[in-house]
């Protein structure tokens, strides 16, 4: 930033400390920073670094979660001129800010709008309280708002209610709620986390686009150091509580000071970093030697086919009308055909409602598939009766997204990794326990964990033990559905490399289902892109990354945000095709999947 | 067992203990007949030296009827709430797991159940078997089953859900095992609190029964009885009233903290 202007927000020595029943908790300590007007700052940091302590401390909301600022002050630049200790500001004042000079977007653009009130009823609210607007020059400013986050049909938009928009149209609205009385700073916590990346690439945009137009500073709360690259002027990386380093964004990128930069910068995947390689590579973590040793030279493998997928589909009824008959259907997953090797991955990527999920759980028929042949190992999986198939799931395990949901909270961690094999009568007495603790030794947990419940392991000690359950039975398949997605990316980078090294030890296959381009460029051999239940395209996966041919394909890799800020390639506004409706009518009979091979392997949708 | 020693467990198991003693120990000591003795000369008289609790309209000493009342009551109530949920747990779990057309078939049968008041669904069975002890029982037993069939389907149906449920069916867990291992013990918390708001319930709707003389047969004692009793005279002999009122409501009381704390030592991440 040039001429550095007198700052809108100066954070001194910033202490917020929870008290609890056990002690007090110590939320952020020592935490000092500015933001000067038309300037970006990104806070980054793992779950629990105080990242959002810090920014719920700036609109003083931190009190509404049992916290309290004990030491510090937090200037705030009034627009009338006059500065504020927000830290020990009345609550009737920091009434008078939230809001009008301080806005705040939050995650989760479902939750953040109130369901039963319209658009514009909620845009309205904050005008009439604090600019004292009549209803009719509120409604005005209200649509006016809405043209500013660049909403289509506008008019339209603001007789609506909140479940008749898009997630990224929701958002849109929470940012214009946001802008409302045009605040000095913005909040983003987080903003576009819980979106498909097109939508996050549309709403950085207007994030971008605000801050220049309105000359506002942005406080901008992130754990994904790609997000950070591609909108940050300046850095904070905070790490329990406290402020690891701070600086201008390329200078935390290409010379960062502290070990704990370094180390998060490395775990975090870049797409196209794997350009010219053809097979999957471990993430070089540092300080961990194994994997930089074994990242050498995979074993080559005769190629075999393990999982054979023909015609796979799968629809869902939708009820309607007083008698519940089903009167339409969501086609989940349509006339989806690929193959799987041996000892390789094939990652299915795409948006959320794409059917990448849908179809995982076709496979282990954990969902019964209308119709289609999975053959596995000789036997087609859907033709297989209840007793025979849960014969057959020894061959094919899963492991779920959220490792606190996946687990049974009140079972030890012993019992649910010994179950599968139980199930199938494998071991018993001293053997399932040496298989047991032998499993654990595999995924690199302490013995000392088997005795233990799942609440008393952190996400990615979690995610281990669900990979070790899904190991007991030695399965072929492993189907991995966004496995790695809840991590934080250091630990995303070690269970990464976890699995890979299992897959070059055991020879495993991995059904590998994200919407993390960048995490798949890591890991996959093939990769298959899918958008409203069929793969438009699939092939070998430096073919598809390096010469993708199907537009879906081309907008899912433009949309990729890349961790390195000399690569920003947002333009002002980026609007993509929103994701139409895979609901069709009953009877509806769609075309049957036909492809062009463009490369050896490579093949595309048919238009 | 460290764990049960929080205040609220300590008290709890205090109180409970003392009532069980009363309950057991009660008949062993005290002749039957001193519950049913009448004393014409001190009838309704309030709590004195020779009546510690007072006396009720027959002059029957209060403190031998609450003390003898003790195990009818108890016995009914929970007995009774054992009945509903060795009923409503299978039919409320088996409901909500498996979801669908069982879940329509039972569940339509629950709320036929339903329909009814509980006590008039227990005053025509008890009607139809016979007014005893065990009649009643069953008869509360089972006009209590479908309030906890429906809360522990909607548990179940919640717990279901949970990845943990599709992960321990992809792994090859059977239905049973699924519903044993995983659903049961995410359930048992709902079990156990409605467990305890039931007993409360059960002691007053062997009240309700005795009053109509379905229950308790006078001139036999239990607080349901005594506090139906009670009524016309609450203006005159408040006492006979708030006697067994109050043993109904430190009985519920010990049994919603001990039902607490034992939710907590169930629950590991409470540790």
């Amino acid at each position: 930033m040039n001429a550095p202007a007198k700052p809108i927000v100066s954070v001194d020595h910033l202490r917020v400390e929870f008290p609890t029943r056990g002690g007090t908790v110590i939320g952020v300590e020592d935490v000092s920073f500015t933001i000067a007007p038309g300037e970006t700052l990104c806070v980054v940091g793992e779950s629990g670094s105080g990242k959002s302590v810090t920014s719920l401390s700036l609109m003083r909301l931190v009190e509404f979660g049992g916290g309290q600022i004990t030491e510090g002050a937090l200037t705030f630049a009034r627009a009338d001129g006059s500065t504020l200790n927000v830290a020990t500001a009345s609550p009737e004042v920091m009434q008078g800010v939230r809001g009008n000079e301080i806005g705040m977007i939050f995650q989760e653009p479902m939750t953040a709008l109130n369901p039963v009130f319209t658009i514009e009823r909620q845009l309205t609210d904050g005008l009439i309280l604090h600019k004292g607007l009549s209803q009719q020059a509120a409604s005005a400013r209200a649509l006016e708002l809405l043209k500013l986050v660049r909403i289509p049909e506008p008019e339209r938009r603001l007789k609506q209610y909140p479940h008749e928009l898009s997630g990224g149209m929701r958002q849109r609205v929470v940012i214009a709620m946001a802008m409302t009385c045009e605040p000095k700073l913005l909040i983003a916590d987080e903003p576009t986390t819980a979106l498909d990346v097109t939508i996050q690439a549309e709403i950085l945009a207007l994030i971008n686009r605000l801050k220049r137009e309105k000359g506002m500073a942005v406080l901008f709360i992130t754990h994904d150091m790609a997000v950070v690259a591609q909108m940050a002027d300046r850095v904070v990386v905070m790490y329990q509580g406290r402020i690891v380093e701070t600086g201008t964004v390329t200078d935390i990128f290409e010379n960062p000071q502290q070990d704990y930069t370094r180390a998060l910068l490395a775990a975090v995947p870049k797409l196209g970093e794997m350009k010219g390689k053809t097979a999957p590579e471990r993430m070089r973590l540092i300080g961990d030697e194994a994997a930089r040793a074994a990242a050498v030279a995979p074993k080559a493998r005769k190629p075999e086919v393990l999982l054979d997928v023909r015609h796979l589909t799968t629809r869902f009824p939708v009820k309607g009308g007083i008698l519940r008959r089903t009167v339409a259907q969501v086609h989940a997953v349509e006339d989806v055909s690929f193959t799987l090797n041996v000892g390789e991955t094939l990652a299915l990527v795409g948006e959320s409602g794409c059917g990448k999920s849908s179809t995982g759980r076709s496979i282990l028929r954990l969902i019964e598939p209308t119709s289609g042949e999975v053959w596995i190992g000789g036997r087609d999986i859907r033709a297989l009766s209840h007793h025979d198939l849960r014969r057959a799931r020894a061959d094919m395990q899963m492991v779920f997204q959220d490792p606190f949901a996946s687990l049974n909270p009140y079972r030890r961690l012993k019992d649910q990794v010994s179950e599968p094999i139980q199930n199938f009568g494998l071991a018993t007495g001293q053997a399932l326990k040496d298989r047991v603790e032998q499993l654990f030794d595999r995924v690199r947990l302490p013995r000392a964990f088997m005795t233990r419940f799942p609440h008393e392991l952190s996400g990615g000690q979690r995610q281990r033990v669900a990979i070790a359950r899904a190991l007991a039975v030695n399965p072929k398949l492993i189907v991995a559905d966004e496995a790695v997605s809840a991590l934080d990316v250091s630990v995303q980078a070690q269970v990464l490399n976890l699995m890979m090294e299992l897959q070059e030890d055991l020879g495993l296959s991995y059904l590998f289902i994200s919407h993390d381009m960048a995490v798949v460029e890591r890991v996959a051999h093939h990769v298959g892109v899918m958008y409203l239940g069929r793969i438009v395209e699939i092939g070998p996966r430096a073919s598809v990354f390096e010469n993708p041919q199907h537009p879906y394909t081309r907008s899912l890799l433009s949309a990729v945000p890349i961790a390195d800020p000399r690569k920003r390639r947002f333009a002002d506004d980026l609007t993509f095709k929103p994701i139409t409706s895979p609901i069709f009518p009953l009877g509806h009979t769609p075309a049957p999947s036909t492809y062009t091979e463009v490369a050896p392997g490579h093949r595309v949708l048919h238009p | 067992m460290r764990r049960f020693l929080t205040t609220k467990g300590i008290i709890g198991l205090t109180l409970l203990t003392i009532i069980a003693l009363i309950a057991i120990l009660g008949p062993l000591i005290l002749s039957p007949d001193a519950a049913t003795a009448m004393d014409m000369t001190a009838r309704r008289s309030p709590p004195s030296w020779k009546h510690p609790l007072g006396t009720d309209q027959l002059g029957r000493d209060l403190l031998f009827r609450v003390i003898l009342g003790a195990r009818t009551s108890l016995e009914i109530a929970v007995s009774a709430v054992l009945m509903s949920i060795v009923l409503g747990l299978p039919l409320g779990l088996i409901s909500g797991y498996f979801g669908g057309r069982t879940d329509n078939i039972l569940m339509r049968l629950v709320d036929t159940l339903l329909a009814f008041p509980a006590l008039l669904l227990a005053l025509t069975i008890s009607a139809v078997l016979g007014p005893n002890v065990q009649n009643t029982i069953i008869a509360i037993g089972i006009a209590f089953t479908p309030f906890l069939a429906r809360i522990i389907r909607g548990e179940a149906l919640r717990v279901a859900q949970m990845p943990y449920v599709e992960a321990a069916r992809a792994s090859g867990t059977t239905d049973v095992m699924i519903m044993v291992r995983h659903v049961l013990p995410n359930i048992l918390p709902a079990v156990i609190v409605q467990g305890t708001i039931s007993l409360a319930f059960a002691i007053l709707a062997e009240a309700g029964l005795s009053f109509l003389g379905l229950g308790t047969q006078p001139p036999a004692a239990s607080w349901g009885l005594m506090i139906q009793a009670s009524r016309d005279q609450l203006d005159i002999a408040p006492w006979t009233a708030l006697v067994p009122g109050l043993a109904v409501a430190l009985t519920v009381l010990a049994l919603n903290m001990v039902g607490d704390v034992l939710r907590d030592i169930l629950d590991p991440r409470s540790k």
